[in-house]
């Protein structure tokens, strides 16, 4: 195999010194070029800590962790984090400016100049499917949640950075709009092939997302498979999870 | 004598201490944002200094309008008497809920917005001054607007110290035992409150961000 991406190595994280239990402990993981990995696990399994660890919102407690071959700690976090694409459920739009303004905000800080600015703009739009034009100058209160979500990804993909960091990015929509974002991910992976690494407690999104899914239970990993190895596993947390998400009949006998 | 027939015989008075009220409340206004919101937005990043700051600008507010007009004249530089003095007292006076609301509005941010500003490589500075500030720009607006009818109230008392304005009517009035007078100084100052909540009113519901 290549060399990793990113690589988590026996990282651990704690809020305080003195917590008698990390949030995580002992995650070794490697993430390759191209990769969609889904993290999966349920609410405080760490694994959206996980995922700040990577673009250094929160700092890992011992071990370490490499993006790009350089320890996270030894990057300059505004530096790395331009570089790294984050879409969360919240979407975290900024409502003062217009979606165009949202879109191009990282390449206006990295200083592209004006043109090549508005070019991407229109490149990205088409990527999540919306037109250019005709939302340049709305606001993201104007817009559905299916199409803040869209922008969300759009703005996330604006720097065009090789590592995308998706929380949820489904999770408060609607099922049908759920679907329709899904498949509409799978074709922009295959059209812009980024590393990716997405949080989600829904194993179907996970199976269906993900190129390889991380099972985590309070901190740890532990399993991690293909899409359709996954459904074998003996370990009883992810047989579990099999199970609730009623996948394959009576899996939890 | 009624206050109609007071103000229409004294109308060239009563508009001399009209102009005269509104540049006091104008400067002291101009002087408060210009020291409140700089102020707010410094204390974002240094939470330590907040209740310190807040409880000051807190004091100055509970110190009896006329007693902090009395307290200033002994004081040398800033005290004495007439409009220096007043502008002073009025500026403390102000400060709170501008600095109270620049603090507020800055700090009282959706958590997914900071979040994303964070997590998009944005800097300290460039958080607070696009980011934050923008947002907060209706919340500063409404402690000035607050401020202001404040100060247009407690401005009326910077005539004890002779430094003018609607006040003097006032102050002319209980002296005298006469409504009209002190009417004719009152009714002014409240119109000019009424007015400045108006459109002030009016320029923060423009610039809210929904």
């Amino acid at each position: 195999m290549s060399n990793a991406i990113i690589e988590f190595r026996d990282v651990e994280y704690q809020i305080r010194t003195t917590d008698p239990r990390p949030v995580l402990s002992g995650v070794s993981l490697k993430i390759h070029q191209g990769e969609t990995i889904a993290l999966l696990g349920r609410s405080g399994s760490g694994k959206t800590t996980m995922l700040k660890l990577i673009n250094c919102l929160r700092n890992y407690t011992s071990g370490d962790l490499l993006v790009e071959g350089q320890r996270v700690r030894d990057w300059n976090r505004i530096h790395l984090r331009r570089r790294i694409g984050y879409v969360i459920q919240e979407v975290g739009l900024f409502p003062h400016l217009t979606i165009q303004e949202n879109v191009t905000l990282v390449p206006g800080l990295e200083n592209w100049t004006a043109e090549r600015i508005a070019s991407r703009y229109v490149e990205v739009m088409q990527l999540v499917g919306l037109d250019a034009t005709e939302y340049a100058n709305r606001y993201p209160r104007e817009l559905s949640g299916g199409q803040r979500q869209r922008i969300g990804v759009a703005r996330a993909l604006a720097a065009d950075p090789a590592i995308l960091l998706m929380d949820e990015p489904f999770g408060a929509l609607d099922p049908v709009t759920r679907a329709e974002l899904q498949r509409e991910f799978l074709a922009l992976v295959r059209k812009v092939s980024k590393t990716i690494v997405l949080v989600t407690h829904d194993v179907r999104e996970a199976l269906l997302l993900g190129t390889r899914v991380v099972l985590l239970d309070a901190g740890r990993i532990v399993a991690e498979a293909g899409p359709r190895e996954f459904l074998n596993l003996d370990q009883a947390v992810a047989r579990e999870f099999v199970a609730a998400s009623e996948l394959v009949p009576g899996a939890a006998k | 004598m009624s206050v109609w027939q007071f103000i229409s015989s004294h109308h060239g008075e009563v508009l001399a201490a009209t102009r005269e009220h509104l540049i006091l409340v104008l400067i002291s206004m101009a002087m408060a944002a210009a020291i409140g919101v700089p102020l707010g937005l410094a204390l974002v990043s240094r939470p330590r200094l907040r209740s310190a700051a807040l409880a000051v600008a807190s004091v100055f507010q509970t110190i009896p309008s006329l007693a902090l007009f009395g307290f200033l004249i002994p004081l040398p530089f800033l005290g004495g008497i007439g409009t220096r003095t007043a502008i002073v007292a009025l500026v403390l006076y102000a400060l709170l809920p501008i600095l109270r609301n620049t603090y507020v509005g800055l700090t009282n941010i959706d958590p997914a917005i900071l979040e994303a500003a964070e997590a998009m490589g944005m800097t300290e500075d460039q958080i607070l001054f696009r980011v934050r500030l923008p947002l907060a720009t209706s919340f500063i607006l409404a402690g000035i607007r607050t401020a202001t009818v404040i100060t247009i109230g407690v401005a009326t008392i910077a005539a004890a110290i002779g430094a003018g304005g609607l006040g003097t009517f006032i102050f002319r009035g209980v002296a005298m035992v006469s409504d009209a007078v002190i009417l004719a100084g009152a009714i002014p100052a409240a119109m000019l409150a009424l007015l400045a909540d108006f459109l002030l009113g009016l320029l923060e519901r423009r610039l809210r961000v929904a």
